[in-house]
């Protein structure tokens, strides 16, 4: 094989490796929330093992770009790919690492009667997972208009969280005893928040990506 | 009157020719001083011919022609009243392989041009100016004991560095430098590299380069030339992470051809 099938070779893994890696994550996300608002316990045994490969996949893959970068000096567009998948690496970990915290919050929250019937947190769920699939989908397919319009889409999570926290602080207040369910499913609220955020970094790190061009912290 | 932040090289519309065979077409761009610019580009691209014209070194190359325009500090270099020679001491060069004259000193190799050049100057300013042009070239801790040695006594990255301090001496504005470093082993390549960082402080070099790591770690600006034309020249940062071109993105990649 020669030298140059060998490194075009290696960027397709190390694509494949990302994707693989953003798919679990997305996984995790989706049964912590599903099992938390179908109230089937059932469902988070998967989530441990998954974390498992994500954080092998978490390893490998900044090995895999370290190695690339020394030993090919990567350029251009090669390099901007490499730094975008150590990148989004990072926040792919991050995104699994809040799912399993919202897993073990459902945990909890199921071992109790249900404060009441969610809406909000399934939504936020919803529209956070489509973040999710949208970035990674721009990332494989080098799509920076997809990036560009899923990162609008991050203030209709921060709204509904603040939505959610609105609401639960009334329970909070009126009845006391409702604080330790309420505390749970803000926690729970904000791990969503903050996976829609890590899938808003994913697409900032597709455009640049593509254009060459960085469009963190230009909001208002 | 030009000043000193304007370009001390501008180059418009360069074209030349080998008899009928075209191998620069349409060239513009400028350099400014006290840079170090790198000329990239796979073999055949014009890059040699390039700087070769920056100081007319095919003057007397049967079948070579020439249009356009090379300004060198507001003096058009190819119009009459320029010397030829002259123009080389401001535009000095070095070459692939190291070629110091083979029967002469250490000191004459640096001195020669000095002498060659007219300038009857007394033996103490003379030994002076050896002595400061083997220092900028970072021979001198090496060389100063033995200086009535032969230059090709010195191992092949010394004799590199001999010629530049012999290019040195005559003081010039641009420092041309085809391959320098490709014949020399990788600590001798880091030396030159180095001399060539620091020396792009204090005067402005041209180098002709195959090695794409080279180009990126000592230059300030990059320009990729495929089959005679200018592809681009920006800076080396933007080149190698985000070229405008597709062709300098496929040749920076190894995507080429």
């Amino acid at each position: 094989m020669t030298a140059a099938r060998h490194y075009s070779e290696a960027l397709g893994t190390l694509k494949e490796m990302v994707l693989r890696m953003g798919g679990l994550a997305e996984q995790m996300v989706h049964l912590s929330v599903t099992a938390l608002a179908e109230r089937n316990g059932e469902l988070l045994t998967g989530v441990r093992p998954m974390e498992t490969q994500v954080n092998r996949l978490h390893v490998d893959i900044d090995e895999m770009c370290l190695e690339m970068i020394a030993l090919r000096q990567p350029a251009g567009g090669d390099l901007r790919f490499i730094a975008a998948a150590m990148k989004i690496n990072t926040d792919l970990e991050r995104i699994a690492d809040q799912a399993v915290n919202i897993a073990r919050r459902a945990e909890t929250l199921l071992s109790v009667p249900p404060l009441k019937p969610l809406i909000d947190i399934p939504h936020m769920a919803r529209i956070a997972d489509e973040m999710l699939k949208n970035a990674l989908d721009a990332f494989v397919d080098g799509d920076d208009a997809l990036a560009t319009t899923t990162i609008v889409r991050d203030d209709e999570v921060d709204q509904l969280k603040d939505q959610v926290f609105r609401e639960l602080l009334t329970y909070m207040m009126s009845d006391p005893t409702t604080i330790p369910r309420a505390m749970e499913l803000i926690l729970v609220s904000r791990g969503l928040e903050r996976i829609a955020d890590h899938a808003t970094n994913v697409c900032e790190d597709v455009i640049f990506m593509v254009q060459g061009k960085d469009v963190r912290h230009q909001g208002p | 009157m030009e000043t000193v932040n304007s370009p001390i090289l501008k180059i418009t519309e360069l074209s030349a020719w080998f008899g009928a065979n075209q191998v620069l077409r349409n060239i513009a761009m400028n350099i400014e001083r006290n840079t170090v610019t790198s000329i990239m580009g796979p073999s055949g691209c014009g890059k040699s011919t390039f700087i070769r014209c920056l100081n007319r070194m095919h003057d007397l190359t049967p079948g070579f022609r020439l249009s356009g325009g090379i300004v060198y500090d507001g003096t058009d270099i190819y119009s009459d009243p320029i010397d030829p020679v002259a123009l080389r001491r401001k535009v000095g060069m070095v070459f692939q392989q190291p070629n110091p004259f083979p029967r002469m000193s250490i000191f004459e190799n640096v001195a020669v041009g000095l002498r060659l050049n007219g300038k009857n100057m007394p033996k103490s300013e003379l030994a002076g100016r050896v002595e400061q042009s083997l220092r900028m070239a970072a021979l001198w801790n090496e060389a100063k004991d033995h200086l009535s040695r032969p230059g090709t006594s010195l191992s092949g990255g010394q004799q590199q560095r001999l010629c530049i301090a012999r290019a040195l001496a005559v003081e010039p504005g641009i420092l041309l430098m085809d391959e320098p470093c490709s014949a020399l082993d990788p600590v001798s390549t880091g030396k030159i590299e180095e001399l060539i960082e620091e020396l792009g402080e204090r005067l402005t070099i041209i180098v002709v380069t195959h090695n794409m790591q080279q180009a990126a770690r000592i230059s300030d600006f990059v320009a990729f030339f495929l089959m005679g034309d200018l592809v681009e020249l920006d800076r080396s940062a933007k080149i190698f992470t985000n070229p405008s071109d597709k062709r300098t993105e496929e040749y920076i990649t190894g995507r080429f051809g």
